[in-house]
């Protein structure tokens, strides 16, 4: 079967020297490049397509463009209530969940009208519903366990994907505020990590799953939930 | 992706740990096919995408991929990829950027490829293990199955 791949990272592509591989610069999450670019995303196919008609291989190729910078010094990504912000500062947990909550319902216009638009949302992979979601994730923080709504998946798994649905809930919403839709990806991790409620929320989080005996629970929780680089930073 | 320079160090070594995983062939098989536009397409994606009322995936060694009509339309699809390395936010605005199913079907419709397959396949994550080589040439047959003779692979 003739195959033509996207490299993402080109040391690993260099061992396993698939027929053809087209190494691409994007960040990771993205191998065709940037959103809402078809012209970008058309140009990379394009140029991977030609790879098949290749008289022989294996090959690995450079791309040579690189995703466009955003200027991001001009987008100021605000969440609609700044008082969540505050009140988390103060490390208190009741106050922390007040100001989660706070936040959630602030956004569910947003999040409402990006799926309006985008006829498309990634909510609902946990199958919780949104009204109940923030609940069942704060309810983990709070050293509860709660009965697992699905029978088909292990609590952490369910957890997991909660969580995964509430950062999507953030991120479709915060893009369909004005002027926000083309934001950059760093802007808005940093914005999610650094400045939401619902970052600190995934922090605490973490650190009660890392603490559980359920191995599940401590596995998932404790790598899967928050990046790699935030875990890091926020440690120091 | 980010060139490796620009990423944090712990990032770099854990790059470098999966490089030491990943394995090396002492054949390199090479096939061809007819031109770009007598092609069929497919696209085998390792975003750990599948429709919104499939099965999510988990860390299970004995689970490897799910069955994407070539109809999907955008809402139909899900993502539930175990990793929070990632940037996930472009994908959340437009699915194209992991699965550029609009896009060929915009250069079928152009005469530039043949057609676009009737499937396509969704992985969790790129797997070395040996368990998933019977999987993967299940998937090889039913794309010959489906006719197709081109198949685009898209990591995350």
């Amino acid at each position: 079967m003739p195959t033509a791949s996207i490299s993402l990272v080109r040391m690993h592509t260099e061992i396993i020297k698939p027929p053809r591989a087209l190494w691409v610069s994007f960040e990771m999450g993205h191998p065709l490049g940037p959103p809402d670019d078809a012209a970008f995303q058309r140009r990379v196919l394009i140029t991977l397509l030609g790879m098949l008609e290749a008289p022989d291989g294996p090959l690995l190729e450079d791309y040579p463009e690189d995703e466009p910078e955003t200027s991001d010094e001009l987008t100021v990504l605000t969440c609609p209530v700044y008082f969540a912000q505050d009140e988390a500062e103060t490390g208190e947990t009741d106050q922390l969940e007040a100001a989660f909550r706070r936040e959630m319902t602030a956004l569910r216009p947003w999040y409402d009208m990006g799926v309006a638009k985008r006829q498309r949302t990634n909510v609902g992979v946990s199958g919780i519903e949104l009204e109940a979601l923030g609940d069942f994730i704060y309810a983990f923080v709070r050293g509860e366990e709660p009965e697992n709504p699905r029978d088909d998946i292990p609590l952490a798994y369910t957890l997991k994907f909660a969580v995964e649905d509430l950062k999507t809930y953030y991120i479709e919403g915060i893009t369909s505020q004005p002027g926000q839709a083309g934001a950059s990806s760093q802007r808005l991790f940093d914005w999610f990590w650094d400045e939401t409620a619902a970052g600190k929320v995934l922090l605490e989080l973490k650190k009660v799953c890392e603490a559980s005996t359920d191995d599940k629970l401590s596995q998932v929780g404790g790598h899967f939930i928050v990046p790699m680089e935030v875990a890091l930073r926020k440690k120091d | 992706m980010v060139r490796l320079e620009k990423l944090i160090e712990e990032e770099r070594e854990l790059m470098q740990r999966m490089a030491r995983m990943c394995p090396s062939f002492e054949t390199h098989p090479w096939v061809e096919g007819p031109p770009l536009s007598q092609r069929r397409v497919a696209i085998i994606t390792t975003a750990g995408l599948h429709g919104r009322h499939d099965r999510p995936f988990q860390l299970d060694p004995n689970d490897f991929y799910r069955v994407i009509p070539g109809d999907v339309q955008a809402n139909d699809l899900v993502m539930s990829h175990i990793s929070a390395g990632f940037d996930r936010s472009a994908y959340l605005r437009d699915w194209n950027v992991a699965f550029p199913i609009d896009r060929l079907r915009e250069m079928a419709a152009e005469g530039i490829i043949g057609s676009v397959a009737d499937f396509h396949y969704s992985y969790n994550s790129p797997s070395a293990k040996v368990e998933a080589a019977g999987a993967i040439r299940e998937v090889a047959g039913l794309l010959k199955k489906d006719n197709v003779d081109a198949v685009l692979l898209f990591p995350v």
